[in-house]
């Protein structure tokens, strides 16, 4: 019994991390509606961001997440503007190829700046944990990493509800003519969503590399991907459905690793969206849209 | 002029296939005088299989109108299936030339029955879910084949499935003159190279045959009603999932040829090199050749295989250079502002959107 809330501890842990970008990727795709491949690489610089502050600057931890927040806004923006803005009224192909070529030109600047050698990556989190916890293998780490990852849902179910951007946002993700129509500034809440978004991925970066401490250029690609497949799971533009998607993720990866396979876990994973997406189309919370002539 | 060149699609068929023997004569012309640099001769074999990887994924992408992520994987199985039959009969079939010939046509067979198999659920969707589930498709058949351990000896082909990552090739029981084909994680070592340029041209050829044909048919043009507008194809009695089918399987089959093709020309391949990353590759020579153009999709695969070798010179920088250049090429072509500006300079260039249809 200890050994499966073990790695259930693990999965939690890891899931939270997925449901963080999740968020981001959910939040990107239900206004822009593309697959932005560049999210996870935003993951890996926000990361390395982070390690420069705290190992080459010598400041403290929350300083370096503040500092790959702020640089990973500010880089959202950035290629939102220089590569998918000119893209608006392309073809999905279109769209798609770009934020594939945005992907090779994040890894490859970062495998120029940082070089292509793994960084050792320190935790940025180190306070103790009870002993009663720690018997099922709750580190530090993973404690942040739900507490957070619940926060920044409550955050973003309260943004998008209640706000006006939040507002503007689900308006622009229903229809972007309409919402013209009605004064809302289309570029400005697209740009916003790309902060949000990107702002997430510099936490979810800092944190799985808090998990797993090995920092390299391709580092955001594979949970990026994962994370992508949360979303999906839980409803792609659904809130709620990015969260549980990730956490679902997590906990079906961390028992398939321990009961199944080591090597299949990823195929289980896939295996598992797919017959997800048989069933229910649109997602565990996606709303079905059915096509119209 | 002959009556079947009156049509002008055939005309621009038989342009495209002299196009690539020609481009094939110069190349062997220019390799026998040894006027090509060695890395790139290198590049020859594997370039071929690109470009029959390209055209087979255009006709899914481009014709068919399905986004596939995971065309890599198709790739994966014929390469994998080649290996094993191109090394298990090379005492039964000596021949080189008739031996590869089997690799490629058991490579296609077995990737052509995966692609059945996946397209069944998969061509239950549409749009990004399709995308998301052929890339999942791709990476599951990544893991699955790292998993594979194969080897052969006397009394047939021995394989084993290394669920839990504890067993050798030393569990296939081989007797002493078996040896191991596949080595699980490792890939497939020791592999004749029996592939050749010639085999690999005559290869572009056939894809460009069964495509360009398949295309002008009557379940060509099905596909295409299918892609255009499904509702309204659907309404006058096209089965949509089965012409999606039809195209999706065609494509899984070149796809596993041009493995079989690219598996036989390494001694050493390891599955992970069937990536995503590869299906994205073969997604851009699609992409910037032009979706449905053939013959674009072949230069595409050409330059941008050859490409990043001659940059080679910038290094570091290559991939660098060769990002920025996708992402101004995606813009410069798509963007309205600026696709009036290059229509002004050049004036008689016909649109993407006619190009499209006049050369699907």
């Amino acid at each position: 019994m200890t050994v499966f809330l073990q790695y259930l501890v693990n999965g939690l842990s890891m899931g939270s991390v997925y449901a963080i970008i999740a968020l981001g990727y959910t939040m990107v795709y239900g206004i822009a509606k593309m697959l932005n491949f560049a999210h996870g690489d935003v993951i890996m610089i926000g990361a390395y961001i982070s390690f420069c502050v705290t190992s080459y600057l010598g400041l403290p931890a929350v300083v370096s997440v503040l500092a790959a927040v702020v640089v990973c806004t500010v880089l959202g923006i950035l290629i939102e503007r220089l590569a998918y803005k000119p893209l608006r009224q392309a073809g999905p192909l279109a769209v798609l190829i770009t934020a594939i070529g945005v992907s090779y030109f994040l890894q490859n600047a970062a495998q120029l700046i940082w070089g292509a050698t793994p960084k050792n990556f320190t935790s940025i989190v180190s306070f103790q944990v009870p002993a009663f916890l720690k018997a099922y293998n709750v580190s530090a780490v993973s404690l942040v990493t739900v507490v957070a990852c619940l926060v920044i849902m409550a955050a973003l179910m309260w943004f998008t509800g209640k706000t006006k951007m939040g507002k503007a946002m689900r308006a622009c993700s229903e229809d972007k003519a309409a919402a013209q129509l009605m004064g809302i500034n289309v570029n400005r809440t697209i740009s916003m969503t790309f902060a949000i978004g990107s702002a997430l991925a510099a936490i979810a970066g800092v944190l799985l590399c808090s998990y797993s401490p090995v920092l390299q250029p391709t580092t955001g690609s594979m949970p990026g991907i994962k994370a992508f497949t949360a979303a999906v799971f839980g409803g792609i533009g659904s809130i709620p459905g990015a969260f549980v998607g990730g956490i679902l993720l997590g906990i079906i990866e961390a028992m398939a690793q321990a009961y199944i396979s080591t090597s299949l876990a990823n195929s289980i994973v896939f295996a598992v969206l797919i017959v997800v997406l048989l069933v229910k189309p649109a997602g565990l919370f996606g709303k079905y849209v059915p096509e119209k002539v | 002029m002959p009556q079947f060149l009156k049509n002008k699609k055939t005309r621009h068929d038989f342009v495209t296939y002299g196009l690539v023997i020609l481009a094939f004569i110069v190349v062997s012309f220019m390799q026998a005088n040894h006027m090509i640099p060695r890395m790139i001769a290198g590049q020859l074999v594997p370039i071929c299989a690109y470009i029959v990887m390209a055209i087979s994924l255009n006709l899914v992408v481009g014709v068919a109108g399905d986004l596939s992520l995971g065309h890599a994987g198709f790739m994966s199985v014929g390469a994998y299936t080649g290996i094993v039959a191109a090394m298990s009969l090379a005492e039964a079939v000596p021949n080189d030339g008739i031996r590869l010939v089997i690799a490629l046509l058991v490579g296609a067979a077995s990737a052509a029955l995966a692609g059945f198999i996946i397209g069944i659920p998969v061509l239950r969707l549409s749009g990004d879910y399709l995308a998301i589930v052929t890339l999942a498709f791709g990476e599951i058949i990544k893991e699955v084949v790292t998993c594979l351990i194969v080897g052969v000896d006397e009394r047939g082909i021995h394989a084993l499935f290394n669920l839990t990552g504890k067993l050798t090739v030393d569990d296939l029981g081989l007797t002493e003159t078996g040896f191991a084909i596949i080595k699980g994680a490792q890939g497939a070592a020791g592999t004749e190279t029996i592939s050749s340029f010639f085999a690999g041209f005559l290869l572009v050829m056939v894809a460009l045959v069964v495509v360009l044909n398949l295309v002008r048919s009557r379940t060509g043009r099905a596909i295409l009603a299918v892609r255009d507008n499904r509702i309204a194809a659907e309404s006058v009695g096209i089965s949509t999932t089965k012409y999606r089918m039809i195209a999706f399987v065609v494509s899984a089959a070149l796809a596993g040829a041009a493995g079989a093709l690219f598996g036989n020309s390494f001694s050493q391949l390891s599955a992970t090199k069937f990536d995503f990353n590869m299906s994205i590759l073969i997604l851009v020579f699609v992409v910037l050749g032009g979706l449905g153009n053939m013959r674009g999709s072949i230069v595409a695969a050409a330059v941008l295989t050859i490409l990043p070798e001659a940059l080679r010179q910038f290094s570091d920088y290559r991939m660098l250079v060769y990002a920025i250049v996708l992402i101004i090429v995606m813009i410069a072509t798509n963007n309205d502002t600026l696709k009036n500006l290059i229509s002004r300079v050049l004036p008689k260039r016909t649109s993407l959107e006619e190009e499209v249809r006049a050369d699907a």
